[in-house]
């Protein structure tokens, strides 16, 4: 055998070793993650499957000290404010991402948009929430539906901004230009055709926002708070399941914990399935 | 025999004379100049390209006959630091004048790029997105110039039974057709290519080059190429270029044939380059 390969079967073995160990690292952190999800899945599954039935979607929060009810009233608060939120939110986050994208990069205004987008991105929400009740809780001297989705719909802003700059910035630069040659203004070009070319990425991005918002519960504690009866009325107190969860898992009845526990298996799955919509999404358009 | 060739030669020159000094030409080039930033990528360019004739640009990666392209639709206009000065007359008005409609310039120009670039939507779509920008077409006559602009581009037989299918869908050669008869039913004057076969199949190439000699009889064409053998097979003028300048201009037999600077002698036959 040479030298020079006896060499390279050395380095070979070398380096065997060196990716084995990293797969090994790779393979432990994984567990942990996983193992501490898989714990949480469980406890979740088996304490909130056991405490489903019809009865929840059906009837309102129980008062205290009663026996059966139902998070029908917290459901119904979650998507009045979640929906409401993502109609708002849609439009002014997707444009500000369009601006950020195609207009922004001749502007002064662009970077400290993103700026400010990226902190708020990660501002704690218990301080928005806090905001939006100095803002309109104080003012209007009542929590209410309304303040509980400007909350959410601060939040839910950042997120699908950014998401459809960065969708925005993946279609490539030929496709503008075609655009532009065939004589078309550029708002066109960039709504019609950049938008949507980077279509299902915005869409990743809004249900994304949605996932984050749906399990908000600082910033409704301080605007939506909760009601305890049936109601669809926006202006006034509305139940929600984040701090339906949170109250009711912290009490000391038995039925009022086991809503606490199906209604939390209730937002995960929900958010569960906005998560898989979103990769459905994401997977349709890299298939092209 | 020398004489014979010299009546050749005659021949030829005439009919160089009559085509050069023709009156109709569609774009005349002057003193261009041409700057990415600091960067003078196209010095005092001066030439004409004739009207409905096909307008080859060759020269080796960088010498700028791509960016010559993109300012006659004044495409670098929509990047900062890209200035061109000079002239390119088209119909009495210099394009290079900041007042120029540059959406209406377009729709004039036409452009196609190296790559396929079908919007995202259906084959129709493709074709109505750009006459929608200028005219107001009945859903009948839309379908008409979507009919015809497909047949003109080759492509109607292939696409006719899927036209609600995404322009994405098609071959890359197929892509490319698209693409050139989303140009042609803008129904411009004048079409650029920019390298319209680097990205394709020998077969789509030869549909493309059939293609461009057809459309010649109606537009007037203006193609970038790597490929000398297409230069020579598709154009009736050719443009050399190498360095940001214009080295030499004329006709494409002649060029081909009996260039008249050795550096174009160089480039075609390989030497260099």
């Amino acid at each position: 055998m040479s030298d020079a390969l006896t060499l390279k079967k050395a380095i070979l073995a070398n380096r065997k070793r060196t990716n084995n160990f990293a797969l090994a690292l790779c393979m432990v952190a994984m567990m942990i993650g996983m193992f501490f999800l898989l714990w949480i899945l469980s406890i979740l599954f088996i304490k909130g499957f056991s405490s489903v039935n019809w009865a929840m979607f059906t009837a309102s929060t129980p008062a205290a000290g009663t026996a059966g009810g139902g998070l029908q009233n917290a459901i119904v608060g979650s998507l009045l404010m979640v929906g409401s939120c993502t109609l708002i939110s849609t439009p002014i986050g997707v444009l500000a991402g369009i601006y950020l994208s195609e207009y922004g990069n001749k502007s002064r205004i662009a970077p400290i948009t993103r700026f400010v987008t990226d902190i708020m991105l990660s501002a704690p929400s218990i301080v928005i929430g806090l905001f939006v009740y100095a803002l309109v809780v104080a003012q209007a001297q009542h929590f209410s539906g309304w303040a509980g989705s400007m909350a959410l719909t601060l939040i839910a802003i950042p997120v699908v901004v950014r998401t459809t700059e960065n969708m925005l910035q993946l279609v490539p630069g030929s496709l503008r230009e075609a655009g532009y040659a065939l004589g078309a203004p550029k708002w066109k070009v960039s709504l019609m055709i950049v938008l949507r070319a980077a279509k299902s990425g915005v869409m990743t991005g809004v249900l994304l926002a949605l996932a984050r918002v749906s399990g908000e519960t600082a910033p409704l504690l301080f605007t939506a708070l909760n009601n305890q009866f049936y109601s669809m009325n926006m202006n006034a107190p509305i139940a929600n399941l984040p701090v339906v969860i949170f109250q009711f898992a912290m009490s000391p009845y038995d039925n009022w914990v086991g809503l606490a526990w199906a209604g939390a298996l209730l937002i995960t799955l929900g958010v569960l399935s906005l998560n898989i919509l979103a990769r459905v999404f994401f997977r349709d358009k890299n298939k092209g | 025999m020398a004489i014979k060739l010299d009546i050749k030669t005659d021949e030829k020159s005439n009919f160089t004379a009559s085509r050069l000094n023709s009156s109709t030409n569609a774009l005349e080039i002057r003193d261009l100049n041409f700057y990415y930033g600091g960067y003078h990528a196209l010095k005092n360019i001066s030439f004409d390209i004739a009207h409905r004739q096909v307008t080859a640009f060759i020269g080796p990666s960088g010498c700028g006959k791509s960016t010559l392209l993109r300012t006659l639709n004044r495409m670098y206009d929509l990047y900062p630091n890209q200035v061109a000065t000079g002239e390119i007359n088209f119909h009495g008005e210099n394009i290079l004048n900041p007042k120029q409609d540059l959406n209406l310039l377009r729709s004039r120009i036409g452009m196609v790029f190296q790559k396929p670039t079908p919007f995202p939507m259906s084959i129709y779509e493709n074709i109505a997105f750009g006459v929608r920008l200028y005219e107001k077409l009945s859903k009948a006559e839309m379908d008409d110039r979507v009919e015809w602009a497909l047949s003109k581009a080759a492509i109607w037989t292939e696409v006719k039974d899927k036209l609600n299918q995404s322009g994405l869908s098609l071959s890359g050669g197929q892509q490319q057709r698209l693409c050139i008869a989303r140009v042609i039913a803008n129904k411009p004057d004048i079409l650029l290519l920019d390298e319209p076969t680097s990205a394709l199949d020998p077969i789509s190439t030869g549909k493309i080059e059939e293609l461009i000699h057809h459309l010649k009889e109606e537009y007037t064409i203006a193609i970038v190429t790597h490929n000398m053998q297409q230069a020579a097979r598709c154009s009736d003028f050719t443009a050399y270029m190498y360095l940001g300048e214009l080295i030499e201009f004329g006709i494409t037999d002649e060029i081909f044939i009996k260039p008249q600077r050795k550096e174009t002698e160089d480039y075609i036959t390989g030497r260099f380059g």
